[in-house]
């Protein structure tokens, strides 16, 4: 148990090495990968969650937890797949065609990286195209899209467009953000969601899974 | 590693006395577009506007024509009926006008045609700033001096000057790609690195084209670079509590080093109006700068309302859209807030009260916030002379931060600043991250390979 308390704290420290250490003397010491995961992962990362709600840690130290947890993750992941254990809920993040902003929607992937999900980004300047043959061939449960220009925000109803033309929407569930973009606009354009920032977003895509559960 | 050389090196300031820092003059006045000279005392306003919910494209690019006309229309209109002294457009290119060239040029055209006509029937000194988008960043890592973005870039510069461009401009992205995560992840070192190694080299080898396209286009002006891209992301992340205020703060003053070589490549300015390094600018280079705060707030938070104005020669909105409001449309409606700014500053001058309103103005802001404290004209100063006393953009960006660093801890010491609990922690961070930094560029380079090696094309930077 001393090994699952180093790697909550390591967790908690947002220290890669120590976690990763931990990890490693607890597998050695017969400990379940799941029972990890349990009782220090997940609750390191919701400490971590709490004190960034409370303004006890700013983003470096939200990115260096979630960073920690990744590369003790990692560890875990082939014990789980021989186990057959579920993976984690899978998100495709990306910025809309035309736009190359990026550290919004990079903050949003690494927050919801570090509470457990699996994200893959597309980057910037994602055309609906691209997002239609990820959404194929990754399968996500969750997809997310940010805009910083007013000009690219229709991009984003081109994109949902796309999704619907393909046939896939009833597979995803939609998240917009971004500085210019509105709850309205979310609706408007037939999003199933809209963060006003990165925390929120976990939040957010938490309770969308919860409610489609 | 080759470097592309600076024209002109700053070993002085060109204000050496902190009470000739002053808002509306500067040593080297610039002449430009039709009949304006700014920064010789009088403070113009820098109107800056943008599009609606729009998508760019050939269908609707005659309605975002119509969009650049009637916006160009209603602020001069305005800006005739308040009696404006003289008066800048900006035009900063979206994204898909700067990868459609031909684009960004029309509307620079449009523009242009409005100012000219205003000149002419109303007499108003006027120029118009163009500044394209450093679209350079499209690819993983971004290729900054080949390829097609930089193709294209290149080829909107020189249209757009073509087009009657009076200024041109730009918000360079060299060493982003390394920032943004140093930042996200708070690695000092990694930030260092970004702004004081990589992007110094990315805007050396920029300016220099950019210098160039100038001076194939008689009465076209190198104007400025801005640090937006790195110093206001921080400052956004730290409005929305997810980085340190103090961390902003640091990043801000070492920011100016990369916009600095801008001109010691050849710009001569104004600075850009989201540049908030722009007073260090002006002490070291002497040369007129735009500024933005309290009228800017349409299009972002800042703690800097008032003091961002102690210093400026032209006074900027940065952006609105264009959307329609009670008395008019958004950018005829800052146009007249600008307007009055303006006014107040430059009567206060007319009546020798300049350095008072200056120091009112700062008073105002200056220990509410870390990122106004190091905006105050002795800060001003103090980095200034910093930076002057380095003979490497990687010396002097340490110094830069360091000076910012002392300053704050000045203020903290003396109970002016007080800062919370965790923002106390990150100033002790990065204290001891100064301590560490090596003194030599070449060894961090080093050190930065195996995290950011990859993030970054090294011929990109010339090494």
């Amino acid at each position: 148990m001393a090994q699952s308390k180093d790697l909550y704290d390591a967790i908690l420290n947002g220290d890669a090495k120590k976690a990763h250490i931990a990890t490693e003397a607890a597998l050695a010491a017969g400990t379940d990968p799941m029972d990890l995961i349990q009782e220090s992962m997940v609750p390191a990362m919701d400490e971590v969650g709490r004190l960034f709600e409370c303004e006890e840690y700013f983003v470096p130290e939200l990115l260096l937890a979630g960073r920690a947890m990744k590369g003790a993750m990692q560890l875990l992941k082939p014990l789980l797949s021989a186990a057959g254990q579920k993976m984690a809920v899978r998100v495709i993040i990306g910025t809309v065609k035309g736009d190359l902003h990026d550290i919004g929607k990079n903050i949003v992937a690494s927050m919801l990286e570090g509470s457990g999900f699996e994200v893959i980004d597309l980057g910037a300047d994602v055309s609906p195209a691209s997002f239609v043959a990820a959404i194929e061939e990754r399968k996500p449960h969750i997809v997310c899209m940010s805009a910083l220009l007013t000009v690219t925000m229709p991009a984003m109803r081109q994109t949902i467009d796309a999704i619907k033309a393909a046939g896939l929407r009833t597979q995803v569930k939609i998240l917009i953000g971004g500085a210019p973009v509105t709850m309205q606009y979310a609706k408007d354009i037939g999003a199933d969601g809209y963060s006003e920032n990165a925390s929120a977003a976990v939040g957010l895509v938490k309770s969308l899974l919860a409610s489609a559960a | 590693m080759t470097i592309v050389a600076a024209t002109q090196k700053f070993t002085t300031l060109a204000i050496p006395n902190q009470d000739e820092l002053l808002y509306g003059v500067c040593p080297h006045p610039l002449s430009c577009g039709l009949g304006i000279t700014i920064g010789a005392g009088t403070v113009f306003p820098e109107v800056n506007f943008t599009l609606p919910p729009i998508s760019i494209s050939e269908s609707t690019w005659s309605e975002v024509k119509a969009h650049y006309e009637e916006m160009a229309a209603q602020i001069l209109r305005r800006a005739v009926a308040l009696a404006v002294p003289g008066i800048v457009l900006e035009f900063e290119l979206l994204p898909a006008m700067t990868e459609r060239p031909e684009w960004g040029a029309e509307i620079t055209s449009i523009l242009k045609r409005h100012l000219v006509a205003c000149h002419e029937k109303h007499g108003l000194p006027c120029a118009l700033r163009v500044t394209p988008t450093d679209i350079r960043d499209q690819l993983k890592p971004p290729m900054l001096r080949t390829g097609e973005p930089w193709q294209r870039l290149f080829e909107s510069l020189e249209l757009c000057a073509q087009a009657g461009a009076d200024i041109l401009s730009i918000e360079s992205v060299g060493g982003k790609e390394v920032h943004d995560p140093a930042l996200m992840y708070g690695d000092f070192p990694g930030m260092v690195f970004a702004l004081g190694v990589l992007a110094p080299r990315d805007t050396a080898w920029l300016w220099n084209k950019i210098v160039s396209i100038c001076k194939a286009n008689p009465g076209v002006v190198p104007g400025a670079d801005s640090a937006c891209g790195f110093a206001n992301t921080a400052m956004q992340l730290a409005h929305q509590k997810m980085l340190p205020e103090v961390l902003a703060a640091v990043v801000r003053a070492m920011s100016a080093v990369r916009s600095l070589v801008a001109f010691e490549q050849g710009a001569l300015g104004p600075s850009k109006d989201c540049a908030y390094e722009g007073p260090v600018i002006k002490a070291i280079t002497g040369m007129p700068i735009s500024m933005e705060g309290k009228s800017a707030s349409c299009a972002h938070f800042s703690p800097l309302g008032n003091i961002a104005a102690a210093m400026c020669d032209l006074w900027s909105n940065e952006s609105v859209q264009n959307v329609r409001l009670l008395s008019g449309n958004a950018p005829e409606v800052f146009t007249e807030l600008l307007a009055y700014d303006c006014r107040l500053m430059n009567a206060a001058a007319s009546r020798d009260g300049a350095l008072d309103m200056r120091d009112w103005m700062t008073a105002s802001d200056e220990w509410l916030s870390p990122q106004a404290a190091v905006l105050s004209p002795a800060a001003t100063m103090r980095i200034a002379g910093a930076i002057v006393a380095e003979d490497t953009p990687y010396r002097q960006t340490i110094a830069a931060g360091r000076a910012a660093y002392d300053l704050l801890n000045e203020g903290v010491v003396a109970e002016k600043l007080h800062l919370s609990r965790k923002e106390q922690q990150w100033f002790g961070r990065i204290e001891a991250a100064f301590d560490e930094l090596p003194p030599d560029e070449a060894t961090l380079l080093d050190s930065m390979e195996e995290q950011y090696g990859g993030l970054y094309d090294k011929p990109s930077y010339g090494l």
